[in-house]
């Protein structure tokens, strides 16, 4: 029996869809069977950025209307016969399903995967309550940026009237030049405001938009910053004990999450 | 036996009313007895205090004893005293004096609403809003709004380890945060100013002395 694990952010355009692909990959890449679930239905993009988009026959709404059974929906991976994706819909839109339906298609795939990965849409209706519904574990995702710091306390909120275990943090997109100089918030600070515990934090890096147009998720290049990231995170959440990424010389600034990772600065 | 006992005080008349009569004898009595004195013209207004007893009053026949009073034309009510209230009023009064505790953060979007006094234990994140009839207490970083004082009492505070508040709203006042960014500060309190009739934020030790009445339950029986 596996778990699910959510991707959400409250926010649009944060790096859910990236960071779902990147960790199913990255998860893959240490041999656990993986299934990502796209619940962003009218606005499918998990399967353009894993590359996958011109193998999908059937999609979520048709597994929730009984068109097809679940595993005829599930697309395998071209790189890891372990990674599987559950894409949306393009046709149809959030009210289609119901929280129920996707609770229960969740339930089935924990059967037969170590992980099941769910890429949330923006927003906190419908979709988001779908997303959420079959989730036994959350990752939130944010941007050093005031406006997406904001979404993630509400979805934060939000998530701790479900019955989720308390969400982790993964803050995408950090340009290290701007956050010495204080131009933008850093990591200390979005952690005291959010005060949940820190995941993964990923640098921004041109590589990443690279490889999610050419359809290769950036966690399989190992000479890229961001893909070490990801790695990173896939193996704390196996449980393993993984310093954070130093972004430079700076001292002192991840002591307190090296201090809950059990490490000594 | 007399049923309204009339005293004059320095501050103007006291009306001890019996508690055992009817209301309407007692009414009635008043009148007469308010109407036998002889005023004089330019003397100046009097004012009024109305001492019950252990009469129960309901605000309907607080206005009738007052509409009495008020028809001598020198004559001007000051308070209505009686010593006793009702269960409810009882436990409003005590709903609004208790200290309500909360451990939690109040995140953006969540509103979280006290009678009486609160005391946060968390932070409240901006886009979040914590409101209370009495003070609010923040054992925290306040970046969010906090409304003290909600039923229209200016003598509540806003205290908070950390204060950088994007709004303090006391009673029906409001100051905002600058536009310019700026740092937050440790261990203040927001308070209306009665001389400025605005919020202004002080240390913690310069408001326990503008209000030396802080504990609201003292506050309370004293303001009644």
């Amino acid at each position: 029996m596996g778990e699910a694990i959510v991707v959400t952010s409250g926010k649009g355009g944060v790096g859910k869809t990236t960071t779902t692909a990147n960790l199913g990959t990255a998860l893959a890449l240490q041999d656990k069977k993986v299934c990502l679930i796209d619940t962003d239905i009218g606005l499918r993009n998990l399967d353009v950025v894993m590359g996958l988009e011109n193998r999908i026959i059937y999609d979520i709404v048709d597994v929730v209307k009984e068109r097809c059974k679940t595993k005829q929906a599930l697309i395998t991976d071209k790189r890891f016969d372990c990674l599987h994706v559950l894409p949306a819909a393009q046709t149809s839109d959030k009210s289609e399903v119901t929280p129920e339906a996707i609770q229960a298609i969740v339930e089935e795939l924990k059967q037969d995967y170590d992980y099941v990965v769910i890429d949330c849409p923006a927003g906190i209706e419908q979709g988001y309550k779908n997303a959420v519904a079959g989730a036994d574990k959350a990752i939130v995702v944010t941007t050093p940026e005031k406006s997406s710091v904001r979404d993630a306390d509400r979805i934060i909120g939000l998530l701790e009237q479900e019955d989720i275990e308390s969400p982790k943090l993964v803050i995408n997109r950090i340009r290290n030049h701007m956050m010495k100089n204080g131009d933008m918030l850093d990591v200390d600070e979005i952690v005291s405001i959010l005060s949940i515990d820190l995941l993964g934090i990923i640098i921004d890096d041109d590589s990443v938009l690279k490889a999610a147009n050419s359809g290769e998720p950036v966690a399989m290049k190992p000479d890229s910053k961001a893909s070490l990231a990801y790695r990173n995170i896939a193996r704390r959440i196996l449980g393993e004990a993984v310093p954070l990424q130093n972004l430079d010389e700076e001292k002192g600034v991840f002591t307190k999450v090296k201090r809950f990772f059990g490490i000594r600065s | 036996m007399q049923k309204i006992m009339i005293k004059g005080t320095r501050d103007g008349l006291t009306l001890r009313l019996d508690d055992q009569c009817g209301f309407d004898e007692l009414l009635q009595e008043l009148e007469e007895k308010l109407s036998m004195n002889g005023i004089e013209e330019d003397d100046p207004m009097v004012r009024v205090s109305v001492q019950l007893g252990k009469r129960y009053v309901t605000d309907e026949q607080k206005e009738q004893i007052s509409k009495v009073i008020r028809d001598r034309q020198k004559l001007v009510v000051d308070r209505i005293d009686s010593e006793v209230i009702t269960k409810q009023e009882a436990l409003n009064w005590k709903e609004n004096t208790d200290l309500t505790p909360i451990v939690r953060t109040i995140r953006s979007g969540q509103v979280v609403h006290v009678k009486g006094d609160m005391l946060l234990i968390g932070d409240v994140n901006p886009g979040g809003q914590v409101s209370a009839t009495g003070h609010i207490f923040v054992l925290g970083k306040l970046r969010g709004i906090a409304h003290s004082g909600m039923d229209g009492d200016e003598g509540t505070v806003i205290a908070a380890s950390y204060m950088q508040p994007s709004q303090l709203r006391i009673s029906d006042q409001v100051s905002r945060s600058p536009d310019y960014d700026s740092e937050g500060v440790y261990m203040e309190c927001g308070y209306v100013d009665e001389q400025e009739g605005k919020i202004r934020m002080d240390t913690l030790q310069q408001v326990t002395k503008k209000r030396p009445d802080l504990v609201s339950f003292e506050r309370r029986m004293l303001n009644g």
